[in-house]
C-alpha cells in the first residue's frame, strides 16, 4: 500500500488552478465580444428599421434622388420574383443531384466527382457566380434581367441542396427500401414514395437553409439584375431586388435614403427567419414522424 | 394461392466471396418450407435469391435458375416484377416511418400504381389486416397513427399485412421473430398456419423448435451448401447426414 | 456430400412436392414490365442529369472566367499581378493593390477571429453547462445567416463612425509608438474591413472547431482527467490536440470565405486602388479582389477594362478554389474516422 486512502493529496499547485480559472473566463468573454455584435446588429435593426417603416414604404416605388418619401414595394416585389425563379432552378437541381449521390453514386467514381465539385461550387464566391451569369445570360440576351439573377441565385443554392439532401437520405435506413422492393415496386418509385418522402423534412431544412442563404444576397445581382426604379414583372427586364436596394441606399449621401435602407433591411430580415420558420412549422405538422 | 418454387443450382456471391454453392431444391406451393442453419451459413442470402433481393446490394449476383411457377426469376423477366409475385418480411420490421398504418398496407399498392377506388381499397386494407391478425388492434386508430408507433411484434404483423396486402404467391419471411418477444413470436407463428392457405411460405429461422413448429419441409444449410432437405419430421428424427443430426442435437453452431 | 443436396429430393407422402409446378403461374404482363423499367432508366437519367450539371456549372465558370479574361491576359501576361497602376482612363490594368488589399483584409481577419471562435468553440463545446450549449450554437448560426449587406449597412452607420471617433484615435494616442497606427482616423478602411470580416468569419470557423471537438472520443478526455488535470488541462491535451488537423481545416475554411466576401467589404473598406505605407496600412482605405469587380464591373465600359476586371475574378476564384479544397482535406483528415453514415 503505498498511501492510505484517508491520506491527504497534496492540494492542487495555484498556477495550475490559475491557469483553469483564466481559461475559463477567456472562453467565456470570447462568447460575449461574439454576441456583441450579433444584439449590436439585431437592435439597431429594430430600432432604426421600425422608426423607418411605413405604409408608404410597403407601397410606392422609390422617390427621385433626393426627395423624401417613396418605397421599396417594387424591390421587394423584385426580390420575390428572382428568390421564386432561383428555387425554380435550384431545388429541383439540387435534390436531383442529392439523390443521384445518396441512392446511385455512393462509393463510385463519378460519385465522389460530384460530391467534390459540389463542394468546390459551394465555396466559390458569389460575386465569381454573378459574373458566370452575366456572361451566360446577360451578354447572350444582351442586357440585364431578372432571369439572369434568378440563374445566378439558383446555382448558388445547388451544392447545399445537394449534400443536405444526401445526407438526409443517407439517414433513412436501409431496410425501408427493402421494405418496399419486397413488395415489388420499382427503384425510382420507392426513391420517391419512400425514401424521400421519408427523409422530406430533412430536405425541405436543407432547401430552407439554401434560400436563407441567397435570399439576402447582393454580390450576383449587381450586374444582373441591375436594379429598376420602377414595378416589373417581366423575367426579360431589369428588376429592383431588395438587397440591392440595400446596398445602394447605404452608400448614397442622402439621410432619408438611409433610413430605408435600414427599413429595407429589417424587412429582409423578416422575410429570411419568417420563410424559414413558416416551412419548419409546415413541416413539423405535416408529417407523423420524422426520421428515427 | 400459392405457386411453388423450384430452384436448380443456384450459386450466389458477394464481390468475389462465393456464399451459395449449387444449392437445388423445391418449395411446395401452399406449404411452409424452413431454412435452418448456423449463422453465417448462406440462409438469409438463399431467400432473397429467391425474390431478387440479393442484387440489391452492391456487386451481389447470383446465378442458376429459380422458377416462381414456371416463371424463371432470372431469365427475361425483370426483379420488380419478381417481387411483387414474392413478397418478403424481414428480420426487424420495417413499416414506413412517415406512413399511418393504413397507409403502410396500402403502399403496395399505391406504389404499384395499382390504385383501386377508395371504398375498394379500405376493404384491401381491412382484409389484409385482418389476415395478419392486426385488424382489432388497430382498426380505430390506424388513420392516425404512425405505422412506426405501434409495438415491435404489431409492427411486424404490419409488415406481413404489407406483404399480404399487394397478393403476391409466395411469402419469404427472413427470420421474422428474431426481434421479438416471445409472445409475439407465437402471434407470428400461429398466423403462418393461415397464411398457408392462400400462399407458398419460405421461412428463414435460427430457432429449430420453430422450424419443427411450422414447417412441413425443412432445409439444412452449412457453409452456403444444401446439405439435407427433407420433410420436417424427417430432419429433425432421422437425419440421413451427421452433419445435420450434429446440428439439430447442438454439436455446434 | 449428401445427395439431398444435389438433386431435388422428392420426400414421399401425402403431400407430393413437385406438384408445385402444375399450379398455373401468374404469367407477368409485358407492359407492367417496360413500364417500371421505363420508369426506372428515365429517372436514373434525371438524377444523372441533376448531378452531371454541378460539373457543367463549374466547369462553365472556369470557361466563361478563362475566355473572356483573354484579351487582358494577351495584353499584360503575367505582369498583370504585380502591376501596381489600375488606370481605366489610360486603358492599363495591375491588380496588385486588390491582390494586397485582399491579403491583408483577410489575414486581419482571420488574426482577429481565430482565437475568438476558439473561445467560443472551447467554450461551447467543453465548458457550458448543457442547456445554455443550445442556445450559444443557435446564437452563432443566426450570425451566419445575416445577409452580408446587412453587415455592410451596420458597419457604415455604427462600426465606422466608432472606430473614426473612438477606437482609431485611442489607438493612435496609445499605440502610436509601434508604428502600426499612424495616419488620419477615417473609420472607413482596412481595420474597419478586417472587423467587419472577422465577426462574418466567426461562426464558420468556431462551428468547423466545435464538429471537430465534438468528434475527439470521449475515451480521450477521460484518459487525461485520469491523470489528474485540470478541465483546461484535458482541453489542451486530449481535445485540441487531437482537433489540431481540423481546426485549421475550419480556419482556411474562414480564410475562403473571408478572400470571397465581397458586399460588406465593398462598403466599408473605402475602395481605394492604392498599396498604402505600412505603417497607415490598417487606417487607410483599400479595395479587394472582389470589391473593385463589384464597384466597377456594370461601369467597365472598354472590352480590355472588362477583361481585365474578369481576370480579377479568375484569380479570385483559383484561389479560393484551392483554399477551400485544402480545408475539406484538412477536415476529412480529422472527421474521416467517424461512421460516414452516421448522424455526425
Amino acid at each position: 500500500m503505498a498511501r492510505a486512502l484517508n491520506q491527504q493529496v497534496a492540494p492542487l499547485p495555484f498556477g495550475r488552478k490559475l491557469s483553469d480559472w483564466a481559461a475559463t473566463f477567456i472562453a467565456a468573454s470570447c462568447v460575449v465580444l461574439v454576441l456583441a455584435p450579433l444584439l449590436a446588429i439585431f437592435g439597431y435593426l429594430l430600432y432604426k428599421g421600425f422608426g423607418a417603416l411605413n405604409f408608404d414604404f410597403l407601397t410606392k416605388t422609390p422617390a427621385p434622388p433626393g426627395e423624401i418619401g417613396g418605397g421599396m414595394a417594387n424591390a421587394i416585389a423584385g426580390s420575390v420574383l428572382i428568390l421564386g425563379l432561383a428555387s425554380a432552378i435550384g431545388v429541383p437541381v439540387g435534390i436531383g443531384s442529392g439523390i443521384y449521390l445518396s441512392e446511385y453514386g455512393r462509393g463510385s467514381r463519378f460519385g465522389n466527382l460530384i460530391r467534390f465539385t459540389s463542394d468546390v461550387l459551394n465555396g466559390v464566391p458569389s460575386i465569381i457566380i454573378g459574373i458566370t451569369a452575366y456572361a451566360l445570360v446577360v451578354l447572350t440576351r444582351g442586357h440585364f434581367s431578372a432571369l439572369a439573377g434568378g440563374v445566378a441565385l439558383g446555382i448558388m443554392m445547388i451544392p447545399t441542396i445537394t449534400r443536405t439532401t444526401e445526407e438526409m437520405l443517407l439517414l433513412v435506413p436501409h431496410s425501408l427500401r427493402e421494405a418496399a422492393y419486397g413488395l415489388g415496386v420499382s427503384k425510382w418509385r420507392t426513391t420517391v414514395s419512400v425514401t424521400l418522402r421519408t427523409a422530406t423534412s430533412g430536405v425541405i431544412t436543407g432547401c430552407m437553409l439554401a434560400f436563407a442563404r441567397i435570399a439576402g444576397e447582393t454580390a450576383p445581382l449587381l450586374f444582373t439584375v441591375f436594379g429598376n426604379t420602377y414595378w416589373n414583372w417581366n423575367l426579360d427586364q431589369p428588376t429592383a431586388a431588395l438587397p440591392l436596394q440595400i446596398f445602394s441606399y447605404a452608400i448614397s449621401p442622402y439621410d432619408d435614403w438611409h433610413r430605408q435602407a435600414w427599413a429595407g433591411a429589417l424587412i429582409l430580415i423578416i422575410l429570411i427567419v419568417f420563410s424559414v420558420a413558416a416551412v419548419r412549422i409546415a413541416v413539423s405538422r405535416g408529417t407523423l414522424g420524422s426520421v428515427q | 394461392m400459392g405457386v411453388g418454387i423450384t430452384v436448380e443450382n443456384l450459386n450466389a456471391w458477394f464481390g468475389k466471396h462465393h456464399a451459395l454453392h449449387d444449392v437445388s431444391m423445391i418449395a411446395d406451393a401452399n406449404k411452409c418450407t424452413a431454412i435452418i442453419g448456423p449463422s453465417g451459413c448462406g440462409k438469409s442470402t438463399f431467400i432473397r435469391c429467391l425474390n431478387r433481393m440479393h442484387e440489391v446490394i452492391p456487386e451481389a449476383r447470383a446465378t442458376g435458375s429459380v422458377r416462381v411457377g414456371e416463371v424463371d426469376i432470372y431469365n427475361g423477366t425483370s426483379a420488380v416484377q419478381v417481387r411483387r409475385r414474392v413478397g418478403m418480411v424481414f428480420q426487424r420490421p420495417n413499416p414506413f416511418p412517415s406512413m399511418t398504418v393504413f397507409d403502410n398496407v396500402a403502399a403496395g399498392l399505391k406504389l404499384n400504381g395499382i390504385a383501386p377506388g377508395k371504398k375498394e381499397l379500405e376493404e384491401l386494407v381491412e382484409r389484409a389486416l385482418r389476415g395478419a391478425a392486426l385488424w382489432d388492434e388497430v382498426k380505430d386508430t390506424m388513420k392516425k397513427k404512425s405505422g412506426a408507433s405501434l409495438s415491435g411484434g404489431q409492427q411486424q404483423r404490419l409488415c406481413i399485412a404489407r406483404t399480404m396486402a399487394v397478393e403476391p404467391e409466395v411469402v419469404l419471411m427472413d427470420e421474422p421473430c428474431s426481434a421479438l418477444d416471445p409472445i409475439s413470436t407465437g402471434k407470428i407463428e400461429e398466423l403462418i398456419f393461415q397464411l398457408k392457405e392462400k400462399f407458398t411460405i419460405v421461412i428463414v429461422t435460427h430457432n429449430m423448435q420453430q422450424a419443427a413448429r411450422v414447417a412441413e419441409f425443412t432445409g439444412f444449410f452449412l457453409m452456403g451448401r444444401l446439405i439435407e432437405f427433407d420433410r420436417t419430421e424427417k430432419v429433425f428424427t432421422k437425419p440421413s447426414d451427421k452433419r445435420t443430426e450434429d446440428y439439430i442435437t447442438g454439436r455446434f453452431g | 456430400m449428401s445427395n439431398a443436396a444435389l438433386g431435388a429430393p422428392l420426400p414421399s407422402g401425402a403431400d407430393e412436392p413437385g406438384k408445385a409446378l402444375e399450379v398455373a403461374p401468374a404469367i407477368p404482363k409485358k407492359t407492367d414490365i417496360s413500364r417500371a423499367w421505363f420508369g426506372d432508366k428515365s429517372f436514373y437519367a434525371i438524377v444523372v442529369a441533376c448531378g452531371t450539371s454541378v460539373l457543367v456549372i463549374v466547369g462553365l465558370i472556369l470557361y466563361e472566367l478563362i475566355s473572356r479574361s483573354d484579351l487582358a491576359w494577351k495584353a499584360f501576361g503575367f505582369k498583370f499581378f504585380v502591376g501596381q497602376d489600375w488606370d481605366p482612363v489610360n486603358d492599363h490594368y495591375g491588380a496588385l493593390p486588390f491582390v494586397y488589399g485582399t491579403v491583408v483584409s483577410s489575414l486581419l481577419a482571420l488574426l482577429l477571429a481565430v482565437p475568438v471562435s476558439m473561445g467560443v468553440a472551447i467554450f461551447i463545446t467543453e465548458m457550458c453547462p448543457r442547456r445554455l450549449k443550445t442556445f450559444l450554437s443557435f446564437m452563432t448560426e443566426l450570425l451566419a445567416a445575416i445577409p452580408s449587406v446587412i453587415y455592410g449597412l451596420w458597419a457604415i452607420f455604427v462600426l465606422v463612425p466608432l472606430l473614426r471617433e473612438n477606437v482609431e484615435p485611442f489607438l493612435i494616442k496609445t499605440l502610436g509608438w509601434t508604428g502600426l497606427f499612424a495616419g488620419q482616423p477615417f473609420g472607413i478602411g482596412m481595420l474597419a474591413a478586417g472587423i467587419i470580416l472577422a465577426i462574418m468569419v466567426v461562426p464558420i470557423i468556431s462551428s468547423m472547431a466545435r464538429e471537430v471537438m465534438t468528434a475527439v472520443p470521449s475515451a480521450q478526455r477521460e484518459a487525461v482527467y485520469a491523470l489528474g488535470a485540470t478541465r483546461w488541462e484535458m482541453i489542451r491535451m486530449g481535445v485540441l490536440r487531437n482537433a489540431r488537423a481540423g481546426i485549421v481545416g475550419g480556419v482556411i475554411l474562414g480564410l475562403g470565405r473571408a478572400l470571397g466576401e465581397t458586399m460588406a467589404v465593398t462598403m466599408v473598406i473605402g475602395n481605394r486602388p492604392e498599396i498604402s505605407k505600412l505603417t497607415e496600412a490598417l487606417f487607410a482605405p483599400a479595395h479587394t479582389m472582389a470589391s473593385v469587380i463589384a464597384n466597377e464591373f456594370s461601369e467597365a465600359t472598354g472590352d480590355l477594362y472588362l477583361s481585365a476586371l474578369i481576370e480579377v475574378g479568375l484569380a479570385l476564384f483559383v484561389v479560393t478554389v484551392i483554399v477551400n479544397i485544402l480545408a475539406q482535406l484538412l477536415v476529412w483528415s480529422v472527421t474521416r474516422g467517424m461512421p460516414a453514415r452516421g448522424n455526425g
